[in-house]
């Protein structure tokens, strides 16, 4: 690594000054784009060399994905240029990307659920065609599956459309690795562990290390900033549609980078606020068994309280919260629900949004009987709802009347939280609501939630960040679908949890 | 599981039913006899299932197996090579309706509908009265009799092995399908979805030719109005064979079984069991709820 960039870089044309031209991946230079009036771009020069993993970091809605669009030739700049390994690409495109070996794993899913794992692999490639490639696809997809997630119990015959979305996410990852006749150098991984558990995307991070010490290239991009901070060489932090800082990793710690993206620091300050101590916890809420559960343990969450549900993904956390849902509206065995139930959904996009409406629309759902004024729904007391929670939760739109796709990711989801705040419940369950969400955002989410606590809310908050769990007053920890340790918060840590996940097949 | 084999087992159900109605229908001949139009119903339920495969709907189906019989019972009798090319060319007007379709993103039931009236108003141009004749070749393949498995059931068999083979097996087919279930990752991976829409439409035409030519091979003289009632028919073999209407989930074989069932359901079974023929459309319908409610509340079970 040249010398030059010791220090952080601000992007004023500095950063063109090293590293040799020829070394580089890929090059943009003063790229810009414009979506309407919106400036998603303002002119960034970014640069990935051969055998560097950049860690790209930023809110939602500052640029990364419009930027690495382009750089997976999916969009084409307004101005500014793309240059790979030093020529200058006067029409870049998608198919050209793949003959260079550039590859993207997009931030929202893109295989196609209804074909399988072996078939899903043959749409990248071009070139598995003509007899016995469905053979060759299968033992592909495999062979790569088997070299990033040991142990995985993933089959090239299986249909993704039944697989669980951590599964999806792991032969996504995977196939962007296979190769055929087209070269690899660089693959841009958008959010690549937002669906991960603990241990395979540590798996999949591992792999990146040794994929970029084999001096191929990849572009990271992760809200969890111990990923970037453990596995980037070099770190690009972009704010508003610009790159506001950019240096080796080891110059960044946590707090810079959270400061270089804008986000305020207020860890510190919810740390605090939880080490003050709670007020005695108030009357039963919900007293829960997963079904599956042989011993005597059971969930117990009482008013004012935040339970977290820990474990690896998919181990019944997400069944057992939607029982508990479930059992709001029909009595079931073993499921004790005292109050009304709202549940922030995981999938916003298939579980949550409904993506006709607008903002208002989609936050005023939860609680038509308040918004009733007769037989009809009173558009004045939406948009009374929409405008209280668009200032409480900060939802950042010109218009709460515009559609919700107009939201970025993190906005949108703030939109599912205020539509479960906004209404009656008592309860809310939260089925993993941050994953891919930035953490500007989740720090607002998280004060919101200890506010609403205080008030006497009851939150049930499913979570693979174990930083998250910070914020619970009580964590439960499943494994295959029953409750293997229960954790008040001074007790909690992430060896325990992991202890717990991985431990004796109780 | 037990969804994967639903479409088999209302075929056998029907057929239990029939077997207890008449045991003498269970006989070359009776197969023969009462699968005889199971044969075009088939061929358009595979074209319909081509167009449903890439989310898309096509209505005009039953007015175009009308049109291409009018073709078949005039033109491809007297004027072979006018006939053939009449034909081809109505693959490519489907071609180009799959390509106006992706091109300006248009529902493809307001064009089919609006086409469900040019090919009738064709046909009606064609053969304003019954009449015509099927050429002698297409009367000796449809009057064809295979030893010991009626004509029908090798035609069904050829025809979902064909298909499987084509669009589950190959890997085109793959793309096909993979555009009806995820289109912006299959345009991500640098594929053509015009291409791909393009390629749906035209193996609709082709089979709504196919279609249009056996049912003619079959009644030996053509009807503007023959074709009419496949659009339904073809919809519901495809359902009831276990396809969906988006998400590119859809299967040759079960499509081929959802027609065979179809058939024997529609006229066969009701005139076993004494329905005088004024119920049987109804009856028909009843019995199409039955089947498909019975699917939905199987797969909801086993999600």
């Amino acid at each position: 690594m040249p010398e030059a960039n010791a220090d952080i870089i601000m992007p004023d044309g500095a950063e063109k000054l090293f590293g040799a031209v020829s070394l580089d991946i890929i090059r943009l230079d003063g790229a810009e784009k414009h979506f309407g009036a919106v400036k998603a771009l303002a002119g960034v020069d970014f640069s990935v060399r051969a055998g560097e993993c950049v860690g790209l970091v930023g809110h939602n809605g500052a640029g990364k994905s419009t930027l690495m669009h382009m750089v997976a030739g999916t969009l084409a700049p307004d101005t500014g240029q793309i240059a790979v390994r030093g020529g200058v690409e006067a029409s870049y495109s998608v198919p050209r990307a793949q003959q260079l070996g550039i590859r993207c794993v997009f931030q929202e899913l893109s295989l196609c659920p209804n074909l399988s794992v072996a078939e899903n692999t043959r749409i990248n490639h071009a070139s598995l065609n003509g007899f016995g490639w469905r053979r060759k696809a299968a033992d592909l997809i495999a062979a790569k599956l088997d070299e990033i997630f040991p142990g995985h119990s993933i089959s090239a015959s299986d249909i993704v459309g039944d697989l669980s979305i951590t599964s999806r996410q792991m032969v996504e990852v995977a196939r962007a690795f296979t190769v055929t006749q087209e070269p690899l150098e660089l693959v841009i991984l958008d959010e690549p562990t937002s669906s991960l558990d603990a241990h395979t995307a540590g798996q999949l991070l591992a792999f990146v290390r040794r994929f970029v010490a084999a001096g191929k290239s990849c572009i990271l991009i992760s809200h969890v900033l111990g990923e970037v901070l453990g596995n980037a060489d070099r770190i690009v932090v972009m704010r508003d549609g610009k790159v506001v800082a950019a240096g080796q990793a080891d110059q960044f710690d946590r707090d810079r980078l959270v400061t270089a993206m804008g986000g305020a620091a207020a860890r510190e300050k919810a740390a605090a606020e939880i080490a003050s101590g709670k007020p005695e916890p108030g009357p039963l809420r919900v007293r829960a068994r997963p079904a599956r559960q042989q011993d005597g343990n059971e969930l117990v969450a009482r008013a004012g309280e935040i339970i977290g549900l820990a474990g690896l993904a998919g181990h019944g956390q997400t069944d057992l919260l939607l029982a508990i849902f479930a059992a709001a509206s029909r009595a079931r065995t073993g499921i004790e629900v005292t109050a009304p139930v709202a549940l922030v959904a995981g999938d916003r996009q298939s579980d949550g949004i409904f993506p006709q409406w607008s903002i208002a629309e989609n936050i005023g759902i939860r609680s038509l009987a308040r918004l009733r004024n007769g037989l009809l729904i009173s558009p004045q007391r939406e948009a009374e709802l929409a405008e209280l929670w668009q200032r409480k939760i900060g939802i950042r739109t010109p218009d709460m009347n515009n559609n919700i796709f107009s939201l970025s990711g993190g906005n949108q989801q703030k939109a599912l939280f205020a539509r479960a705040l906004g209404s009656d419940a008592k309860i809310v369950l939260m089925d993993d609501p941050m994953r891919g969400v930035d953490i500007g955002t989740k720090l607002e989410v998280y004060d919101l939630v200890r506010e609403e606590a205080r008030h006497g809310r009851t939150f049930l908050w499913y979570t693979t960040e174990t930083e998250e769990l910070d914020n619970c007053d009580h964590i439960y920890v499943f494994k295959n679908g029953r409750i293997v340790a229960n954790l008040r918060r001074d007790e909690l840590t992430e060896e325990k949890i992991i202890q717990s996940s991985f431990g004796e097949a109780a | 599981m037990l969804r994967s084999l639903l479409p088999a087992l209302s075929l056998a159900l029907v057929l239990i039913a029939i077997a207890w109605l008449n045991p003498r229908a269970i006989s070359y001949f009776g197969f023969s006899l009462m699968l005889n139009l199971a044969i075009p119903i088939a061929l358009a339920t595979i074209a319909q299932m081509f167009v449903i495969a890439g989310n898309e709907l096509d209505l005009s189906i039953g007015t175009f197996v009308g049109f291409v019989g009018c073709v078949t019972a005039t033109w491809l009798k007297d004027a072979p090579l006018l006939g053939v090319v009449i034909l081809l060319g109505s693959i490519g007007v489907y071609a180009l309706l799959g390509a106006l379709i992706h091109l300006r993103n248009l529902p493809s039931i307001v064009v089919t509908l609006g086409m469900s009236f040019v090919w009738q108003g064709m046909a009606i141009l064609i053969l304003p009265k019954p009449g015509g004749k099927a050429p002698d070749w297409l009367l000796a393949l449809m009057a064809f009799k295979p030893p010991f498995i009626p004509f029908p059931i090798v035609a069904a068999l050829l025809i979902a092995a064909v298909v499987h083979f084509g669009l589950m097996r190959t890997s085109y087919g793959v793309i096909l399908r993979g555009s009806g279930g995820n289109s912006a990752a299959l345009k991500r991976a640098g594929w053509s979805l015009l291409r791909t829409k393009i390629a749906l439409f035209a193996l609709t035409g082709l089979f709504g030719v196919l279609s249009g030519m056996a049912l003619i091979g079959i009644t030996t003289s053509a009807d503007a109005n023959i074709g009419n009632g496949y659009t339904l028919l073809s919809i519901a073999g495809v359902i009831l064979g276990g396809g969906e209407f988006v998400g590119g989930r859809v299967s040759p074989i079960g499509a081929v079984i959802g027609a065979l069932t179809l058939a024997l359901a529609a006229s066969p079974l009701l005139t076993f069991m004494h329905i005088p023929p004024d119920w049987q459309v109804a009856a028909n319908g009843a019995i199409l709820i039955i089947v498909l409610a019975a699917r939905v509340l199987i797969s909801r079970r086993e999600r």
